[in-house]
């Protein structure tokens, strides 16, 4: 082989590990929308599903949803259920309600995350509308009711994995949101000024 | 000094003075540099690891007192600063950059690595990453967020300040270094061996370092990618990881992980190389099963993109999603049970010299296998619940890294120092060192084992006095590693400066690799004419 030969061919073998490189940055950035999509079909990590209006039958079976509610510490609101729990037939529509109040002297847009447990319950877990698919922005002092509508679908006991759950729990974290941080100047998380963290010992600096 | 030797002759010249190591393009001195430059940060990391030893010797806060107004975050950002040295600016330069220059042209009979300038940048990368590194732990608050930078800890609302910008630029850095370097060791592999030396027939080492640059190039992106990800969160108003803005944690994990698993296959598979030749030279005997033992590294280097979620059995996936990871988890111990058997088998009715490199490569397959079986013990989600974040998995990956990966630098460096630097070193030296360090890990990283299935966390300055006795004799065992380590350097240096010449081939028969054809030191130059290799190996001896 001659030298000009390897050069062609330790270029094209480069070219190929630097593409294939490429592809792997990029398959990085795609796995994020991807994420999010597998935890919406398979229920992973407890996302539930969003009900697009399918026919549905009733069981004779019922369960206990339990609700629960958070608060990110840097979001000056009360949230809490009404009420703990309902019990409801399978494939029955269920109604709960949960209820928020801005608790700080300015307006505050906030959003929630969710999930289920049994995180293996999540994916016959359906909500029909509910407060969390979109942002809410609440008045000083203002007190807000937010409805959630949800079914628990009874294929759940066709699932040898998942049929003898009979309390599923439903929970919200509701966040400030990031753009209503940002408007805000006087949110402590955006000083970045710490203490440094090493004692320089003034007999270090040449000190007595 | 090989570097003003015969080559005066043709339009080769060898460069003198500090130009030779600035602007190098030669494999063999780059090599040197790589090495050079993992014992520097070697000396850095293992100081930490003794500042967290002395620390951890006895309940309570002493040592951090003395170091920071705030010890305990301090702590968290040594635990982090030695972490990341060890992989990244330790284990990566010695095993692949360093050997990996040193020998792979060697081995397969090529004058050089394929892209010599390229190969230059890759080394000079490191040291600025290694100071963004440092400066990372020193300035503000340190990044005190562990090598697996998990989100939220290491955002806006964990770490706030500029230390963990610092360690993420630091690790971008060193990224780039080692997929420059992959792409150069893949294409000096593919395209530049010997005639004669198909695939089939390559040293097994050549072997281990193409399947890691592979590993590199697949895994090391991705890395790049979700730490881009946290920068821009952290910078930019994104939000990949923040829930605020429709972002989630545990996204960061899986793409960590996807990186972080096969990472460690990274640091373990140019070992399994060297081992491999070693047992061969000393027992005197072929590899056994040599096809055997190339894909199972292969096979190992497959499965290791398809188990990360192994490290997250406790976020609160499904059952059946644990089952999966489970199962393919325990299915690498095959691979790995191979190579250790074939290492087994070649020494079987072999003629051995236990020389020192044959010790540590010996003691590389004990500690591994330790490492190995806590490890298969892990990989049970069941149990991992209970293990999960204590010293139990510290002693596991360390273990296979410290006892595994650094025994495998220290086998490379006695079996090849003659080869790289002319002097042999005085076998005494040499096994005082491996039977001190053999002594001090053990006792060091042993008791571990107890101390967590007793229940006690990783990543706290303190412990409740119950576990006082057995960290005690962790610390011990650590100032034991420290005194063989001051031992050993010491001792190079002497031998460096005064040692005895060796000749080309100290080992006798069984050392059959092409490196072993040129004289030692190797010249600056080797192979400019390949050796030809269709009618047999020129350095095996006939075989029975």
């Amino acid at each position: 082989m001659t030298t000009t030969d390897l050069k062609r061919r330790n270029r094209r073998t480069a070219i190929t590990a630097l593409t294939v490189m490429g592809c792997m940055v990029g398959l990085s950035f795609a796995f994020v929308p991807l994420y999010t999509l597998i935890c919406q079909v398979t229920g992973l990590g407890g996302t539930p599903q969003i009900s697009n209006g399918e026919e549905r039958t009733l069981s004779t079976e019922e369960i206990t949803v339990r609700f629960d509610a958070n608060v990110d510490r840097r979001l000056a609101w009360s949230f809490e259920p009404v009420e703990k729990s309902i019990t409801l037939k399978l494939g029955e529509t269920g109604i709960a309600s949960y209820t928020a109040t801005n608790e700080s002297y300015e307006p505050i847009t906030g959003i929630s995350t969710f999930n289920v447990t049994p995180l293996k319950a999540a994916q016959y877990f359906t909500k029909i509308e509910c407060f969390c698919f979109t942002e809410q922005t609440l008045e000083p002092g203002q007190t807000v009711d937010m409805p959630v509508t949800f079914y628990v679908d009874p294929a759940l006991l066709e699932d040898e994995l998942a049929e003898e759950v009979r309390t599923i729990t439903l929970s919200y974290t509701f966040y400030r949101t990031l753009d209503d941080v940002e408007d805000d100047e006087t949110d402590t998380i955006s000083t970045r000024e710490t203490k440094p963290i090493l004692k320089l010992s003034a007999a270090a600096l040449g000190g007595s | 000094m090989y570097t003003t030797a015969t080559h005066a002759h043709d339009d080769h010249h060898a460069p003198t003075g500090i130009k030779r190591w600035l602007y190098s393009t030669n494999h063999k001195d780059i090599g040197t540099m790589y090495l050079i430059f993992a014992v520097v940060a070697g000396l850095v990391g293992g100081g930490l690891s003794l500042l967290i030893r002395m620390e951890l010797g006895e309940p309570g806060v002493q040592v951090f007192n003395e170091l920071s107004e705030s010890p305990k975050q301090f702590y968290n950002v040594v635990v982090t600063a030695h972490a990341l040295l060890m992989v990244f600016f330790v284990v990566m330069p010695a095993l692949i950059g360093g050997f990996g220059n040193w020998m792979v042209p060697m081995m397969i009979g090529a004058p050089d690595m394929a892209f010599p300038r390229m190969n230059n940048i890759s080394f000079w990368l490191m040291p600025p990453a290694l100071i963004l590194l440092i400066l990372s732990s020193v300035m503000g608050q340190g990044a005190g967020t562990g090598w697996t930078l998990y989100p939220p800890l290491s955002g806006l609302a964990g770490q706030p300040d500029m230390s963990v910008d610092f360690a993420i630029l630091a690790l971008h850095v060193a990224g780039a270094s080692s997929i420059l370097g992959a792409t150069n060791f893949i294409t000096t592999i593919l395209n530049m061996r010997a005639p004669g030396m198909t695939m089939h027939k390559m040293p097994l080492f050549v072997w281990a370092t193409l399947i890691t640059a592979i590993l590199l190039l697949l895994a090391m992106p991705v890395l790049a990618g979700a730490l881009t990800m946290l920068l821009a969160d952290r910078n930019f108003g994104t939000a990949f990881f923040d829930p605020r803005g429709g972002g989630d944690p545990l996204l960061w994990q899986h793409l960590f992980w996807f990186f972080g698993h096969p990472e460690v296959y990274i640091m373990i598979l140019p070992a399994f190389g060297i081992v491999s030749h070693i047992v061969s030279t000393f027992s005197r005997k072929p590899v056994f099963g040599y096809l055997g033992m190339a894909y199972a590294m292969a096979s190992i280097g497959v499965v290791g993109f398809a188990v990360w979620a192994h490290h997250m059995y406790t976020v609160g996936m499904g059952v059946n999603y644990r089952a999966y990871f489970v199962a393919v988890t325990m299915a690498i111990a095959v691979p790995t049970g191979v190579k250790i058997f074939s290492w087994i088998a070649t020494m079987w009715g072999g003629s051995i010299q236990f020389k020192t490199p044959m010790l540590w490569a010996i003691g590389f397959i004990f500690l591994f296998t330790v490492g190995g079986v806590t490890g298969v013990v892990l990989a049970n989600a069941g149990m991992d619940v209970a293990m999960h974040d204590t010293y139990y998995v510290v002693a596991h990956f360390h273990y296979v890294l410290s006892l595994g990966a650094i025994f495998g630098i220290f086998a490379g460096f006695y079996y090849w120092f003659d080869k790289m630097t002319g002097k042999s070193y005085p076998e005494w030296a040499g096994q005082l060192h491996f039977y001190t360090t053999f002594i001090g890990v053990n006792v060091l990283f042993f008791p571990q084992h107890f101390l967590g299935l007793a229940g006690m966390p990783r990543r706290y300055i303190d412990y409740p006095d119950i576990f006082a006795e057995w960290n005690l004799v962790s610390t011990y065992g650590a100032y034991i590693s420290v005194a063989s380590s001051v031992f050993f350097l010491i001792a190079t240096v002497i031998v460096m400066t005064s040692g005895k010449k060796s000749v080309a081939n100290p080992w006798g028969e069984g050392a059959t690799t092409l490196e072993w054809m040129v004289p030692s030191p190797a010249p600056f130059h080797t192979f400019e004419e390949q050796p030809d290799l269709t009618s047999g190996n020129p350095v095996a001896q006939p075989a029975e």
